[in-house]
């Protein structure tokens, strides 16, 4: 019997511990939120102690988009408490709930929406308490700070109330009534709690664990997915000073050292010992339309409406993305250690939870034979090679039991093993009415999978090296209305007759994954570069042909806002520079965004430089904005960077960008001179994420701009100095 | 192995390590410092950014063996969480860090703009901070953070 099941019969028994807060009855139509759903538990959200340490759980991680800080102020809100009073504990499969993976923008929706409601009922359950030990009702008492007051003055503080299981209670679908007294948390810029130490040189990293008698590993990888490895004398390297141990598991080679530069230096040896046959197996076309409409495909409409219209102009185009990086400054580390049977792996993995799955299985062990705890590591953006690294984390802690396996990959392991953003083709057909309106609207889009994340262990790289490999799992496009490849394929706008056709294509000439927005990226800068040819052939105002099709108030407040702050009425072209305007609202569900960007475009060069960005978001109700905004900012630039500069190359045989020298990212010189991020407040309204709602509206803005500036349509990413040359 | 005596932050270390050890291991593993990250190996990011004699070094490209005498300052020597530098406060100010790997290595390149520069212009900045690579996006940011502290500091030489 488990310890849960153990205080359920507990709490069965004991029936004036069932919960009876003293609220409206609940409709039966109200659902917990999901999270919740999953781990109805409130003391697995908030723990108190008798000492009034009030400890919280989430199974979100931090990865450097501020959710820890935003959770807490969620919390301290509901408990009316600051937050400063506030522990929370982050993904750990020992400690906290199971939310699946840190993804999507969902934190603040999943457990965001998760702790205010458990808070809530904490909250409802001490009041009773206090109220039974002060002798009063509830209704009267007032609470600050952690402690309830009655009227007669009589107290009762938070670790009074809960000596033991108290809040061990299911969590009821009926929201808590708002707490009395004004907020003092949500809607505050609370400075971020995990910046000093990454400002002052803090152990903030899982890059930072120094574990007593912790070891290093560097892995040898292939020159090439197909690549098999004919031989190799590890005589030479294990006669290094310092090297313990040559790990050899069919194509899986790696050294263990007694430090950190000696396993460096052992894994180069290593691998000038090591003879691979490198085949040509990766097919070679002229450009990524031909390679990405070579694969095989499975159509699925995802939109049928009306009927095709013949009457009007008829526009067609497509729009291409390559393969590119998450390309984590930090390449990707983890920390492992076997003892007695029983797997500990530091990692900074989007999902500890389905991370520990794929490794049981890896490893031919028990879950619970596997603790995986996140720990902070470089940006991801996406699935990055977080969980790569921690299978040859967990892998090389099996090979050297007792002490802690540190592996960190080196910048070509990056660069040339992480899972890539998808490279897509879009093609579009649009019928413009003598109206002026969209009167017929045709998409399909052509992608590899947008998600290879574990679950299994055919889905870790070292898995699918082994002498007997495990086979990664057929990947699965995710359903609409979120969707993968086909996120934000249908237009949000009002379109009477339209067809929108996901052709998911199961196998990726190289490995695709997850990477922030997923197919929102090409499909918004498809959807929102046609938007603009058309509203040019309609001799409308890109701003006014886009509100001319949008029926969401929320929707039409962003975009109007946004060509508000710009200044977009009012702008003065100067030579060499242009305007563009995008919209997006993210999975169609979740935030709204909309962008106006300028450009400076110097022909003779090439060199696209985007000089001021105006931006509105609507994402519900702002925890903290300025969250949102460092969120936001962030993904502009970010998407600036994919938009203007990067693409992943290769020759048949292997990847060629393994360094920031071959895949070059935005420096600061090419940084806009301004970027403004105007926040819709909608207090009361759901959380709606803001991770990823701007790299699919920034990358067409641009695009948009570059063509007012120079009237050359880029319609094939990235737009880089070469693209543009050629074009001119 | 050999024994190096250096001088890090105004203290003297006596590491016992191979000559041609990147500083940076030496600082991270041998004296525990966090602030110098590895990212690249290539001097191609500047996530392991140090000072050393005054300029801005990437520490994953010099061997111990040839420090010498030279001092070496890193992050941890401009202030802590407890009492952050001028520099360290203005990057919690603009709170200019998303995951915040590459910060470090941007404060010490500013450090050192600041140092020999102490009113440097935007583009100063911006040119400047251009060997330092920040993937989160947050360079509006930084370059408002490195603003603010050449702010604070003139403002504290003229009193």
């Amino acid at each position: 019997m488990s310890a849960d099941q153990g205080r359920r019969r507990f709490l069965a028994a004991g029936g004036a511990l069932t919960l009876s807060f003293a609220m409206p009855a609940w409709s039966a139509q109200d659902a917990l939120p999901k999270s919740l759903d999953k781990t109805p538990w409130l003391d697995a959200w908030i723990r108190i102690d008798a000492d009034e340490r009030i400890t919280v759980f989430t199974g979100k991680a931090e990865l450097g988009q501020g959710i820890k800080t935003a959770l807490l102020q969620v919390v301290a809100d509901e408990l009316r408490i600051a937050p400063g009073r506030l522990t929370l504990v982050t993904a750990d499969t020992a400690r906290t709930p199971d939310e699946g993976m840190t993804a999507g923008s969902n934190s603040m929706k999943d457990s965001g929406a998760a702790l205010r409601h458990a808070a809530g009922q904490v909250r409802m359950r001490l009041g009773e308490l206090a109220a039974a030990r002060l002798g009063a009702p509830a209704a009267g008492l007032a609470l600050k700070d952690g402690v309830f007051v009655a009227p007669d003055g009589g107290r009762a503080s938070f670790g009074q109330l809960v000596t033991g299981q108290e809040l061990h209670l299911r969590a009821t679908p009926q929201p808590a009534p708002p707490a009395p007294g004004l907020t003092t948390a949500i809607g505050q810029s609370l400075p971020r709690i995990d910046i000093p130490a990454k400002v002052t040189g803090g152990a903030a990293y899982v890059q930072d664990l120094r574990l007593p008698n912790m070891v290093h590993a560097r892995v040898v990888r292939p020159p090439s997915q197909a690549a098999t490895l004919s031989a190799v004398d590890t005589v030479a390297v294990m006669r290094l000073p310092g090297v313990l141990k040559v790990v050899r598991d069919g194509r899986f080679l790696a050294v263990i050292a007694d430090g950190e530069y000696r396993a460096v230096k052992a894994a180069a040896l290593l691998a000038r010992a090591a003879r691979w046959e490198t085949p040509a197996a990766l097919p070679v076309h002229p450009d990524v339309k031909a390679l990405v409409m070579a694969q095989p495909a499975e159509p699925a409409n995802i939109l049928e409406r009306g009927a095709r219209v013949q009457e009007g102009t008829h526009f067609k185009a497509t729009y291409t993305r390559p393969f590119q990086l998450h390309a984590s400054i930090g390449p990707s580390c983890a920390v492992a250690q076997l003892v007695e049977n029983r797997y500990t792996v530091w990692t900074h993995s989007q999902g500890v939870f389905p991370l520990r799955g794929a490794l049981a299985e890896l490893l031919g062990v028990q879950e619970d034979a596997i603790r995986c705890i996140h720990v902070e590591g470089s940006g991801c953006y996406g699935h990055n090679a977080a969980d790569d690294v921690a299978a040859d984390a967990a892998l090389l802690a099996r090979a050297f039991p007792g002490r802690p396996v540190r592996v960190q990959w080196m910048r070509e392991d990056e660069h040339g093993w992480e899972p890539f953003g998808a490279a897509m083709v879009a093609q579009v057909a649009a019928t413009l009415g003598p109206d002026g309106r969209i009167a017929d609207w045709q998409y399909d889009v052509f992608t590899p999978p947008h998600n290879t994340r574990p679950g299994k262990a055919g889905n870790l790289l070292a898995a699918t090296h082994l002498a007997r490999p495990f086979t990664p799992p057929r990947p699965k496009p995710s359903p609409q209305p979120e969707g993968s490849g086909d996120r934000n394929a249908i237009p949000y706008y009002r379109l009477p007759n339209a067809r929108v056709t996901h052709h998911f294509q199961p196998k990726a000439v190289l490995r695709t994954s997850a990477m922030r927005g997923l197919g929102a990226y090409c499909n918004v800068f498809a959807i929102e570069s046609f938007m603009d040819e058309l509203a040019r052939a309609a001799k409308a105002d890109p701003v006014a042909f886009r509100l001319r099709h949008l029926d969401d108030p929320r929707a039409i407040e962003v975009v109007k806002l946004a060509a508000a702050k710009f200044g977009w009425p009012e702008y003065k072209r100067q030579p060499r520079r242009g305007r563009g305007f995008a919209f997006a609202r993210y999975k169609n569900l979740a935030s709204y965004c909309a962008l106006a960007v300028e450009v400076e475009v110097a022909r003779e060069t090439g060199l696209v430089r985007v000089t001021r960005v105006s931006s509105a978001v609507d994402c519900g109700e702002i925890v903290n904005p300025d969250g949102v905004r460092n969120q936001i900012e962030g993904g502009i630039v970010q998407s600036a960077s994919w938009t203007l500069l990067e693409q992943v190359r290769f020759d048949a045989a292997r990847v060629l960008t393994v360094d920031w020298g071959s895949y070059p990212i935005l420096r600061f010189g090419q940084v806009p001179d301004k970027v403004d991020v105007h926040l819709i407040d909608r207090p009361g309204q759901p959380f709606l994420g803001t991770g990823e709602a701007a790299q699919g509206p920034a990358a067409a803005a641009i695009a948009n701009a570059v063509f007012d500036a120079c009237a050359l349509r880029m319609r094939d990413l990235p737009l880089d100095r070469a693209r543009m040359r050629k074009a001119s | 192995m050999t024994t190096y005596r250096l001088q890090v932050n105004g203290k003297r270390h006596a590491v016992d390590t191979d000559p041609d050890t990147p500083l940076l291991y030496v600082l991270r593993n041998d004296l525990a410092l966090n602030g110098a990250k590895f990212g690249c190996g290539l001097g191609q990011c500047g996530s392991c950014t140090v000072i050393m004699d005054g300029k801005p070094v990437m520490s994953c490209l010099v061997p111990v063996s040839s420090i010498g005498t030279r001092a070496v300052r890193t992050v941890e020597g401009l202030g802590g969480s407890d009492k952050p530098g001028v520099l360290q406060q203005a990057f919690i100010d603009e709170q200019a860090a998303q995951c915040g790997y590459c910060i470090a290595g941007m404060i010490m390149q500013a450090s050192a703009l600041l140092e020999k520069t102490p009113a440097p212009t935007d583009a100063q900045i911006r040119a400047h901070m251009s060997p330092n690579l920040c993937r989160c996006g947050t360079h509006m940011r930084i370059l408002r953070a490195v603003r603010r502290a050449a702010d604070v500091l003139v403002k504290g030489e003229k009193r």
